[in-house]
C-alpha cells in the first residue's frame, strides 16, 4: 500500500464534510473517487494533499504517519496535486510555473540565495521534460494568463509532475473541457498512470469506468462503496444514489 | 543593477543640490528594502520606519554613548534592525492582507513610543545628538566626511554593496520563490515551498537593508530625529516604491528622486507642499499603476517584443 487513510474525519463547526473514511490505495493502481456534488470529494483531496488537517484520523503514506504535517512536507514526501479550478502562477510563463515546482522540491536549489537561477539548469531541463509530456513544450514561454483553458488544465498536470511524485492527485482534470480536449486529457492520464499511483476525482462517472482499476464512491461525506468498476456498476446502493441520478440527467 | 549603479554614480553631477542627491541615495535604499517585501514578496508593510529607525538609533547610540567607531556603528545599526525585523516579522507574517499591514503598523508605533520614552538612550523628542563623525578612518585610509563629494561616494559604496547582494538574491532561486509567494501563495505551498520561512527571510533581509539606510542616514545627519521612527516615515517608503515602480530594481530610487524633488521645489513656494505631493501621488497611482519606472520598462519590453 502506498497510502492508507484510517477513520478520517473533517468537521467544520457542526458540519461534517467527511465522516470516518477508511481506505487503502495499492501502489501503481489508479483509483477514481466519484460521488455527487457535495459528497466530500474535494475535502478528501485537500486532506490527502495536506492543504487542510483532519479533525480526526490518520494518513499513512509509504509507511509513515504524515497526519498534521504542513502542506509543503506532503509535497516533499512525493504527493502532488492538481486543482479543479486552475490554480497556477498567472503572470509567469508556462515554463517558469513548472520550473518553480521543480525548484520547490530540490533541496539544493530552493533556498539558494547566491547563485544565478541558470546555475541550476537541471531544473529548467526537468521542467521542459514535464511540459513535453503534456504537449505544452512549444508554448513554454507563453504567460499562463494567455494560455487557452485546455492548455492551462494541461499545465496543471505538468506542474504536478514536476518532482516526479509517487502519488499524483488529480482533481477533476477535465473540468470545463470540450469533448475533444477531454479525450486527450484522459489519454494523457492513462499514460501517466502506467508509471505511478494516481488518484482521480471525477464528476463524470462514464469517463472513469473504463480507466480506473478501483473506484471509491463518496456520498454525504461517507464512503458508500469501493471496488472494481464492475463491482461498483453492480452495487445496488450506488445505482440508487448515483447511477439513477446519472440516467435522468448528466453523467 | 548596472543601470542603478550608473544612475547613482552620476547623481551628484545632475542633482540640483548635494543634500538632495544624498537623500535620494539613502531614501532610495530605504524604499528598496521596503520594495523587497512589497514588490517582490507581495507583503505590504506599514511599519518599515521601525527598521530605518532601528538602524539609525542603533548606529547613533553606538557612536554617541559607547564611542564605537563609525564602521562598527553601521554594523551595529544593521544588526539591531535585523533583530527587530526577525521579531516583528515572526509575529506579523502570521496574518495576511490588510491585517498584516495593520500588525506591522501597530508594532512599529510601539517601537516609536518606546524610543520616545527612553530619553536617556534616545534623547526622546529632542532626538539623539552628539554623533558627529568628521573623519572616516579605516586602517591606513582616512577620509574627510565633511567634504560633500567624499561623503556622497562613501555612502554610495555602502549602498552599492547592499544592492549587489540584493541583486544576487533576486536573481537566485530564492528570488523566484519570493515571486511565487507573491503570485499565488496557496500554489507555492502546494508545490512544496515553505511559504512562512520564505516570508520571514524576505522580511529580515528587508529589515537589514532598511537598517543600513537608517545607519547611513544617522552618519549623514549627525543626529537622529525621533520622526525617523514615526509612521510617516513608513509612508514615505510606500509612496516612493509605488511612485517609482514596485517590484522593479531601479523603481524605488526613481520614486525617491521624484518625491524629494517635488518636496524641494514646492516647499520653496508654499508650506503646504504635501498637498501637491498628495495630488501627484494620486495621479501617478491612477494613471501609472506600475509606477514611473515600471511603466517605462513595460513600454520598452512591449516595443521590443
Amino acid at each position: 500500500m502506498i497510502l492508507s487513510v484510517d477513520c478520517l474525519v473533517k468537521e467544520y463547526g457542526g458540519f461534517v464534510a467527511l465522516a470516518d473514511v477508511t481506505a487503502e490505495f495499492p501502489r501503481g493502481q489508479m483509483t477514481a473517487i466519484i460521488g455527487p456534488n457535495g459528497a466530500g470529494k474535494s475535502t478528501f483531496f485537500s486532506l490527502l494533499s495536506g492543504a487542510i488537517a483532519p479533525s480526526a484520523g490518520r494518513i499513512i503514506f509509504e509507511g509513515a504517519n504524515i497526519t498534521g504535517l504542513p502542506q509543503f512536507r506532503f509535497a516533499r514526501q512525493g504527493i502532488a496535486r492538481s486543482y479543479q479550478i486552475t490554480n497556477l502562477f498567472p503572470r509567469l510563463t508556462a515554463h517558469e510555473n513548472v520550473r518553480l515546482a521543480c525548484q520547490a522540491l530540490s533541496a539544493s536549489a530552493r533556498g539558494d540565495l547566491w547563485h544565478d537561477r541558470s546555475y541550476h539548469y537541471g531544473l529548467a531541463e526537468t521542467a521542459d521534460a514535464c511540459l513535453e509530456q503534456v504537449g505544452l513544450l512549444p508554448r513554454r514561454l507563453i504567460e499562463v494568463s494567455r494560455l487557452a483553458h485546455g492548455e492551462q488544465r494541461a499545465l496543471e498536470i505538468a506542474v504536478a509532475l514536476a518532482g516526479s511524485p509517487r502519488l499524483l492527485l488529480l482533481d477533476e482534470p477535465t473540468a470545463g473541457m470540450s469533448p475533444e480536449e477531454t479525450k486527450q486529457m484522459m489519454d494523457l492520464i492513462a499514460r501517466l498512470a502506467t508509471e505511478r499511483t494516481v488518484l482521480l476525482v471525477e464528476h463524470k462517472m462514464k469517463l472513469v469506468m473504463g480507466l480506473a482499476d478501483r473506484i471509491l464512491v463518496l456520498h454525504h461525506g461517507r464512503l458508500l462503496a469501493s471496488g472494481t468498476p464492475d463491482e461498483i456498476r453492480a452495487d445496488t446502493q450506488v445505482r440508487r444514489v448515483y447511477l439513477g441520478e446519472g440516467r435522468s440527467g448528466r453523467g | 543593477m548596472p543601470i542603478v549603479a550608473a544612475v547613482l554614480a552620476l547623481l551628484p553631477w545632475v542633482a540640483p543640490s548635494q543634500a538632495l542627491s544624498v537623500n535620494i541615495l539613502l531614501y532610495g535604499l530605504f524604499a528598496t528594502g521596503f520594495n523587497l517585501l512589497f514588490g517582490y514578496t507581495g507583503l505590504l508593510s506599514f511599519g518599515h520606519a521601525a527598521f530605518f529607525g532601528a538602524g539609525a538609533y542603533g548606529a547613533g547610540i553606538a557612536l554617541a554613548h559607547y564611542g564605537v567607531g563609525w564602521f562598527g556603528a553601521i554594523f551595529i545599526g544593521v544588526g539591531v534592525a535585523g533583530m527587530l525585523a526577525l521579531l516583528i516579522g515572526a509575529v506579523s507574517i502570521r496574518s495576511r492582507g490588510i491585517y498584516f499591514s495593520m500588525v506591522t503598523l501597530a508594532l512599529a508605533q510601539l517601537v516609536y513610543y518606546a524610543a520616545f520614552q527612553a530619553t536617556d538612550w534616545t534623547g526622546g523628542e529632542n532626538g539623539l545628538r552628539g554623533l558627529t563623525v568628521s573623519v572616516l578612518s579605516l586602517g591606513p585610509i582616512s577620509l574627510n566626511f565633511l567634504d560633500p563629494t567624499t561623503k556622497y561616494y562613501v555612502l554610495f559604496a555602502f549602498v552599492m554593496f547592499a544592492l549587489w547582494l540584493l541583486s544576487r538574491m533576486l536573481n537566485a532561486p530564492f528570488g523566484a520563490a519570493m515571486e511565487a509567494v507573491r503570485e499565488n501563495e496557496s500554489r507555492a505551498r502546494a508545490c512544496g515551498f515553505d511559504v512562512r520561512l520564505i516570508k520571514l527571510i524576505a522580511f529580515v533581509v528587508s529589515g537589514l537593508v532598511c537598517g543600513l539606510a537608517g545607519s547611513l542616514n544617522a552618519l549623514h545627519l549627525s543626529i537622529v530625529p525621533i520622526d525617523t521612527l514615526y509612521y510617516q516615515t513608513s509612508g514615505l517608503a510606500v509612496m516612493m516604491a509605488l511612485l517609482g515602480g514596485a517590484g522593479t530594481f531601479l523603481g524605488p530610487f526613481i520614486g525617491a528622486a521624484i518625491f524629494l524633488l517635488i518636496e524641494d521645489i514646492f516647499s520653496l513656494w508654499t508650506p503646504h507642499w504635501q498637498l501637491f505631493v498628495g495630488i501627484i501621488f494620486m495621479l501617478a497611482v491612477l494613471f501609472m499603476p506600475r509606477g514611473v519606472w515600471g511603466t517605462l520598462a513595460g513600454w520598452y519590453r512591449e516595443r521590443r517584443a
